[in-house]
């Protein structure tokens, strides 16, 4: 069953230089799997996630000749619809919990926030929602971290706090922008191994946006490579050692293997034809 | 700075709170003796000397030296500054040349109508400039972004003198909407000293204190236009720097998370970002507040109201020195102590500044 | 040059892969005009500040009459008068010819502004920022000091004592302005200090005082630049009040703040003496305002392209 289609989508930005694409004509589909989206800075990955909640800026402008989420034309939606959709049914974890909480308001504010605002929900219950929300992230002291401030967390913590916080409403596609890059590597693999067993047992989507080609291969099912604004490959995770694309083979021979030969290692080759 | 807890306590260095208010002290206490130096060399470098302007100059060589030793001006220029210094911490700024009463108590007349004047052009000011600004930072190149750009820039460009002359001209000389210069109409300003107890000096609050509705009603007619012609300044300045926060704030990632949580953009705008722009914006309502003292000096003239600006123009041109340093030492230890406020303030708003 | 020429220019100019750091130079700059030339209000500024380039060059071919010379049968004619297009003051001079001629005035009053303060104030914060320690605690002390005076009030101050006139005035002005541009100078100055460049440098055995003037200096320039633009509207304004109370520039020089005080008393009958040489100052400020906003903008790759 198809939770979200997206066909030939647009992302462009009018600038003094002239138009820049960033996003050059991406189609794919997902279902209630887990999908990763790999390339380097720059080739479109983050703006493809954020297109899907339509949160592009202008002087950014999003276009696509379908992009649908669970049935709703996500071109047509009103904002008020998006509103919606956005607060309970599609959520997103940026990449770095210093820059994606508020540091004015207390961590609990910032959980019970949609609660409250969007859901009416009660002062008391919502709390114990909240609370068992960090509970779920593995965080120890839940009560305490209700009360701090997001500076007094550590990165982990943080980006705890942040999952926990997109996951309260219980979404149906989560959207994980480099969710772990910059964490330190120690608390790396804690932080993804929580994403990955709230994202299983609750059974949603998920789209995960890295760069790291290794790290998507464990984690997702199928992966896009992108490049340039373009996806030049896709193919299920299991094979991606046996990419065919020359830039996915790029990226994987710019991969060091522990027992590898310690020659420098190779550039990308970004001259070729597809690369344009 | 963290020290390792079992390193042996140091007698001579505080730390923790006592530290910080230490520090503060410190600082303040440095700056006002800068200020007090700064006036001291221009009080030195005066050509006027003030011997002559007491006794004037037929003056028998006698009496100078007299005078002079009476004022101090025998002993060593340390010896003076440190004088200088220890009787400005007690307030003393000597007589006033052309009253012959004290520079401060002069002062401490005058100030209330500053303060009130600047209170209620900086409550303009905020009003009207923060909305300003957020509009024009949440539609950035628009029509109304365009608008409070020029009208905050004309803010910028307009001397305040001539400003206040126009506001004459066209409020009261065409249009007879408020009052003129003054703060009471002559007849009203007669009654002042005799039906009227000054609470505060501060004319709208000591009207209402005393009930006189039709005075109060006068002197409102008085102060809106100077009030509202300082306000324009500050609306000016506030508002474009409210527009730059906003902007800085709504690039932020928190702002993507709130937009993520589906909170409505009103929401978004004036809460999330709202409380981060409140942070640097308690320093610029408080510097605004401190040009509005300085704005005031020219107001002041134009509208003859009895402020601290118009007692230190008047000093001005009659030479009358004492009165002329004490104004500024006093003007610029609001300004400091306004800074100062701001810096408390900054903690209370910000958490990562509590720590 | 033909179309094609100039279509190959701009190209050249946006080749986002130039060739030398030259063409990198022009290319950034052409950026930073067609950025600025997309921003009405800054090219409005720019129009005004050339304007008054213009004006003050020309004043003697464009005033109508002589700034000075009284003639009191003609006093006070309100503007649209034959000959008379801003009308005349209160001694029969032409305000028009006053204001043109005032535009020299004021002109002055910023290229020596920008001769003091921002030099003095680079030279303090490079000092202080390039040897550190105790030569930075003092320098940047008596900068606080600077710094915590309201600028007008300790300008009268200055001038009260200095005596009025267009020296003083001018000089009191810069002793209350220079303390900013000394800290943006110091804040440049430590970023660059530790580098590896002034490193290698003083190996070769330069004295502080060359890498000072020749490398450090050059670094802080840009940021020193564009906050003196800024400020050329801010010193117009203080001038002017200088002008206004009687402590700058004397009569009977056709200065604006002056010629306005000079109006004060036929505010309400003859309304055009006090006002015209108002929107002078007004014009000509707003003009330096707007250029310095939009240079800001283009400069300042924070606030550009939002």
């Amino acid at each position: 069953m198809t939770l979200l289609s997206v066909k030939n989508l647009r992302v462009s930005f009018d600038t003094e230089a002239g138009l820049v694409e960033a996003v050059r004509g991406v189609s794919f589909s997902l279902g209630r799997e887990r999908l990763g989206i790999v390339g380097e800075s720059g080739s479109g990955k983050t703006m493809t996630g954020r297109s899907v909640l339509r949160l592009i800026r202008p002087p950014g402008r999003i276009e696509a000749e379908e992009m649908r989420f669970d049935g709703i034309d996500l071109m047509r939606a009103s904002e008020k619809e998006m509103r919606a959709l956005r607060g309970t049914r599609i959520a997103m974890v940026m990449q770095d919990p210093k820059y994606s909480l508020n540091p004015v308001m207390r961590v609990g504010a910032q959980l019970m926030e949609g609660l409250r605002q969007r859901d009416g929900m009660g002062k008391a219950e919502a709390r114990a929602k909240a609370i068992a929300a960090l509970a779920a992230v593995q965080i120890r002291d839940p009560e305490r971290v209700m009360e701090a401030y997001p500076h007094e967390l550590s990165g982990g913590m943080g980006q705890r706090v942040m999952i926990a916080m997109m996951l309260i409403p219980d979404p149906d596609l989560l959207i994980a922008d480099e969710p772990t890059s910059a964490l330190d590597v120690t608390v790396q693999a804690e932080v993804l191994s929580i994403l990955d067993g709230l994202v299983r047992d609750r059974g949603m989507g998920l789209i995960f946006i890295s760069h790291d080609l290794r790290l998507v291969a464990r984690f997702c099912d199928r992966v896009l490579v992108m490049f340039k604004g373009r996806v030049v490959e896709e193919l299920a995770a299991k094979d991606l050692m046996q990419a065919k694309h020359p830039y996915t083979q790029g990226l994987l021979n710019c991969l060091p293997r522990i027992g590898g030969p310690r020659e420098p290692l190779p550039g990308l080759d970004r001259t070729a034809e597809w690369a344009n | 700075m963290s020290h390792s807890p079992d390193a042996p306590a140091r007698p001579w260095q505080f730390t923790g709170p006592i530290r910080k208010v230490a520090g503060v002290i410190l600082s303040l206490l440095a700056t006002f003796i800068g200020l007090l130096l700064v006036t001291f060399i221009i009080a030195r470098v005066v050509p006027i000397d003030p011997v002559l302007t007491i006794l004037g100059d037929r003056a028998t060589e006698a009496q100078i030296v007299a005078e002079r030793a009476r004022l101090g001006l025998d002993e060593p220029m340390w010896k003076q500054f440190a004088i200088y210094v220890w009787q400005a911490a007690q307030g003393d700024f000597g007589l006033s040349i052309r009253s012959r009463e004290p520079v401060i108590s002069e002062i401490a007349r005058y100030f209330p109508a500053t303060l009130e004047l600047a209170t209620i052009a900086t409550i303009f000011g905020v009003a009207l400039g923060v909305p300003a600004g957020v509009l024009a930072a949440t539609k950035p190149g628009s029509l109304s972004d365009q608008l409070v750009r020029l009208i905050g820039l004309m803010g910028y460009s307009m001397p305040v003198f001539w400003l206040g002359l126009m506001g004459l001209l066209l409020f009261y000389g065409v249009l007879d909407w408020v009052g003129g210069p003054g703060r009471l109409d002559a007849a009203y300003d007669m009654m002042l000293e005799f039906e009227l107890t000054q609470y505060t000096g501060m004319i709208l609050v000591d009207t209402a204190l005393n009930g006189r509705w039709d005075m109060f009603a006068n002197a409102l007619s008085h102060i809106i236009l100077p009030a509202g012609l300082l306000g324009y300044l500050s609306m000016a300045y506030i508002s474009r720097m409210t527009r730059s926060f906003m902007m800085n704030e709504l690039g932020q990632e928190y702002i993507t998370t709130a937009r993520v949580k589906g909170m409505p953009e009103r929401r978004v705008i004036w809460v999330h970002a709202m409380r981060n722009v409140m942070v640097p914006l308690i320093t610029v309502i408080a510097l605004s507040f401190a040009y509005l003292l300085e704005g005031a000096v020219l107001t002041e003239t134009i509208f003859s109201w009895p402020g601290i600006g118009s007692y230190i123009t008047q000093a001005l041109l009659t030479n009358d020195m004492p009165a002329v340093l004490g104004g500024t030492v006093v003007v610029g230890m609001v300004y400091i102590g306004l800074n100062m406020l701001s810096d408390v303030l900054y903690k209370l708003v910000d958490p990562r500044a509590r720590a | 040059m033909s179309a094609q020429a100039s279509n190959s220019l701009t190209r050249w100019l946006r080749d986002p892969n130039p060739a030398s750091r030259r063409q990198a130079r022009l290319g950034q700059a052409w950026m930073g005009w067609l950025r600025m030339r997309r921003n009405p209000l800054a090219m409005i500024g720019l129009s005004i500040t050339v304007l008054l380039l213009l004006v003050a060059a020309f004043a003697p071919w464009l005033a109508p009459h002589d700034p000075i010379t009284q003639s009191l049968p003609n006093r006070l004619m309100p503007p649209l008068s034959p000959g008379h297009l801003m009308g005349t003051d209160d001694f029969g001079r032409d305000i028009l010819s006053r204001i043109i001629y005032g535009s020299r005035i004021t002109l002055t009053i910023i290229v020596l502004f920008t001769l003091t303060a921002p030099v003095f104030g680079l030279l303090v914060g490079t000092v202080a920022g390039y040897f550190g320690g105790w030569t930075d605690e003092i320098l940047m002390r008596i900068t606080d000091i600077f710094l915590a005076f309201p600028k007008l009030i300790l300008a009268l101050a200055l001038v009260s004592v200095l005596g009025p006139g267009f020296q003083n005035a001018v000089l009191a002005i810069a002793i209350t302005s220079w303390s900013p541009y000394a800290r943006v100078a110091r804040a440049e100055t430590l970023t660059v200090r530790n580098s590896d460049y002034i490193a290698s440098i003083r190996l070769q055995g330069a004295s502080s005082l060359r890498i000072i003037l020749g490398h450090v200096i050059p670094m802080c320039l840009p940021s020193v630049i564009i906050r003196a633009t800024l400020d050329m509207a801010g010193v117009i304004l203080i001038a002017a009040g200088l002008g206004f109370l009687g402590l700058g520039v004397q009569p009977p020089m056709p200065e604006w703040g002056q010629m306005i005080s000079a109006g004060r008393k036929y505010l309400f009958e003859q309304w055009w003496v006090a006002t015209m040489p108002g929107l002078a100052i007004f014009v000509v400020s707003l003009g330096f305002n707007l250029l310095g906003d939009g240079l800001r903008d283009v400069l300042d790759p924070r606030s550009a392209g939002k």
